[in-house]
């Protein structure tokens, strides 16, 4: 007799493929570089001691876990479905992004590199990665954009006070993605002293894999504190993407639980404006740092130019397995405006005292959306994925 | 037979052959097919046309600069294709195209390849699809009599090379330094070419070789590529084009570049 089993969530495949996205196209030179990666990685995540290592150094140096927080006065504001903040916010450095970087630098250590490179957006990666840099002793160098380092001066200082060389981007549209062809560009330079940590689930294998598992203790601990706090999982999980890693941290776990999940991407001015940043609600798929995903792109393959109030969410890209997961299905992609997410700002702030992060603050504005339909009975889980201090100029200016 | 092998089968010995990059529309769009036509009269023995692309992360400052050109003064892959068929009306020159792999896939793989071919083109450099992703164009590649030239680089490991060789046609692409394009000097090069070049002499045996990267000069070609079939050179012509268009003689330049380059004056 046939034992029917349920069907477990396994992706990506040896070769680095969520279906038919992901992969690994990256010029001949860095082949090495990432089978190397591959095959540490492999051998440490199964490695007790690694692993031993990466949770004492969460718990201790990062604050984890972090709270999970029942937003009760944003839970009467909306009257239906019961709220609850996973604290993202709360970890050392503001954001979740910390996760991943400690975990790329042990990583690093492993593999005896003495030169940490990375790319960043909004800052929270490359502060973090600085600050994983200090604590461990190594020489690191972030790239970023040059309009991104007007936007989020702040996070400039605080790579340079942290001992990081800070180098402007020039190139391109001057943000995210220029910083990331910048940053394959020193690799590709300097493969062999060189560790390239990336901050978000994109790029070429194993890196979205990687990146997935050093933030699913997002979702661990979510799963353990909901059951504790209501004796059940949620209904409703909401997490904001842009390339997509603290949304992956957090769902990973609960992919084979019938719950929806909802990732909430940068719409912008609009998805139809010409200026969004929803790569899945209006991109198709394409190649880009290294692997394959939807991508917004114009009719002859050129990268388009994304928009987003937001500088993390300011990427034309998105992590492969969020493609994977919007085709098959699992995971439902919506966009919100840079205006509905500054209103998501305000209603946090003054319901809650929690000033979320600009990026945060896009998986917010789609209560305004979902709660209607929810019943009271229900349980939403909102990722609170970063603070919002790294954004007060952007939001002064539109307050 | 397919241009590429038959401009190896008639190489005399100790010739060098001299393979030569420029982006498709860049300075301008009007330009691309006189150039190919000069260079070739001027000693070039294979061309290869760079498909722009707004993002090219294993090129340095100055291919990313004339693909940024390229791209707003309208290039598209139709536009190279037409280029290359007027080419073909007058030349018998091995003609390649380089690029990123987005752009060929957004055309449409299998459309790419036919039109490639019907146009005249002979062969296809992308470096971003590496050995292991070929499976994305390798089918609609031979299926067109396309060649597929894939990169070797200083740490790619015997294996690799070996791997290379069994899956490019036409010839192997030697990348004589880790780094981007254009980023280095002949000078610094030429001491450590020598034992990567021995070991793909090793391991590449069905394929002519090709080594570029960091050649600018006659004498550059001459020590990189001592142990090799031949060179390529990129970047150092952009810059001459970059230095003297639109000046009146600009394309002379060019052309003079060239020829020393193969010929030494």
């Amino acid at each position: 007799m046939n034992q029917e089993v349920k069907e477990t969530y396994q992706q990506p495949n040896k070769k680095g493929y969520f279906g038919k996205y992901g992969g690994k196209f990256v010029p001949e030179i860095l082949i090495p570089a990432v089978k190397a990666l591959e095959e540490e990685y492999e051998r440490a995540k199964n490695d007790p001691e690694f692993l031993g290592s990466f949770h004492s150094l969460l718990e201790e140096y990062v604050g984890r876990p972090t709270e999970l927080t029942f937003a009760n006065r944003l839970t009467e504001h909306y009257g239906k479905a019961r709220i609850y903040l996973k604290r993202e916010d709360l970890c050392h450095t503001g954001a979740h992004k910390i996760n991943n970087a400690i975990g790329q630098v042990l990583l690093a250590q492993r593999m005896g590199k003495k030169r940490i490179i990375a790319e960043t957006g909004a800052g929270q990666h490359g502060v973090a990665t600085a600050t994983a840099c200090a604590k461990f002793g190594l020489d690191c160098v972030v790239y970023m954009g040059a309009e991104d380092m007007v936007r989020q001066k702040l996070n400039v200082d605080r790579m340079t006070l942290l001992g990081a060389e800070v180098r402007s981007v020039e190139s391109g549209s001057k943000t995210l993605k220029d910083a990331t062809n910048e940053a394959i560009r020193d690799w590709v330079t300097n493969v062999e002293d060189t560790f390239y940590i990336i901050g978000s689930v994109v790029g070429p294998h194993p890196y979205p894999m990687m990146v997935r598992n050093f933030h699913r203790v997002i979702g661990d601990e979510t799963r353990r504190q909901i059951m504790e706090a209501e004796g059940r999982i949620p209904d409703y999980l909401i997490a904001c993407v842009g390339g997509g890693s603290n949304a992956m941290g957090f769902f990973y776990p609960f992919i084979d639980d019938e719950i929806n999940i909802i990732g909430i991407e940068a719409a912008g001015y609009g998805v139809n404006s010409g200026k969004t940043a929803a790569t899945i609600t209006k991109g198709t798929p394409g190649i880009l740092h290294g692997s394959m995903s939807y991508l917004l792109h114009d009719e002859n393959g050129q990268i388009e130019l994304a928009h987003s109030i937001s500088a993390g969410l300011d990427y034309p890209g998105i992590g492969p397995e969020h493609s994977f997961l919007h085709d098959s299905g699992r995971v439902n992609y919506h966009a919100v405006t840079d205006s509905e997410a500054m209103e998501a700002v305000k209603l946090l702030s003054k319901t809650e005292g929690i000033i979320p992060a600009l990026e945060t603050a896009h998986a917010f504005a789609w209560l305004e959306k979902l709660m209607p339909s929810t019943e009271v009975n229900e349980v939403v889980v909102v990722n609170c994925s970063g603070r919002g201090d790294k954004d007060m100029g952007t939001i002064s200016e539109n307050l | 037979m397919n241009r590429i092998k038959r401009k190896f089968e008639e190489q005399s010995a100790g010739e060098k052959l001299m393979s030569l990059f420029i982006t498709a529309g860049y300075p301008d769009l009007d330009s691309t097919v006189e150039l190919v036509l000069g260079m070739e009269k001027n000693g070039a023995d294979i061309i290869e046309l760079g498909i722009p692309f707004s993002d090219p992360l294993a090129d340095g400052p100055t291919i990313q600069y004339s693909s940024d050109i390229a791209i707003k003064n309208g290039i598209t892959i139709d536009k190279i294709f037409e280029m290359v068929s007027k080419i073909r009306e007058v030349s018998q020159i091995p003609i390649i195209l380089m690029g990123y792999m987005n752009p060929v896939l957004r055309y449409g793989v299998e459309k790419f390849c036919e039109n490639a071919a019907k146009s005249g083109i002979d062969g296809l450099i992308l470096p971003d699809v590496p050995v292991d992703e070929d499976e994305i164009i390798k089918k609609n590649i031979s299926d067109n009599d396309l060649a597929m030239i894939h990169l070797v680089a200083p740490n790619s490991t015997d294996v690799r090379m070996k791997l290379a060789d069994s899956k490019s046609s036409g010839f192997v692409y030697c990348v004589s330094v880790t780094g981007v394009t254009g980023a280095r000097d002949g000078g610094e090069i030429s001491s450590s070419v020598d034992t990567f070049i021995q070991r793909v002499r090793k391991n590449i045996t069905e394929n002519p070789v090709m080594i570029g990267f960091g050649i600018k000069s006659y004498e550059d070609a001459q020590n990189i590529a001592s142990n090799a079939d031949g060179f390529i050179v990129g970047s150092a012509l952009i810059n001459c084009i970059k230095k003297s268009y639109p000046e009146p003689g600009w394309k002379q330049e060019l052309f003079s570049l060239v020829h020393s380059l193969k010929h030494g004056n």
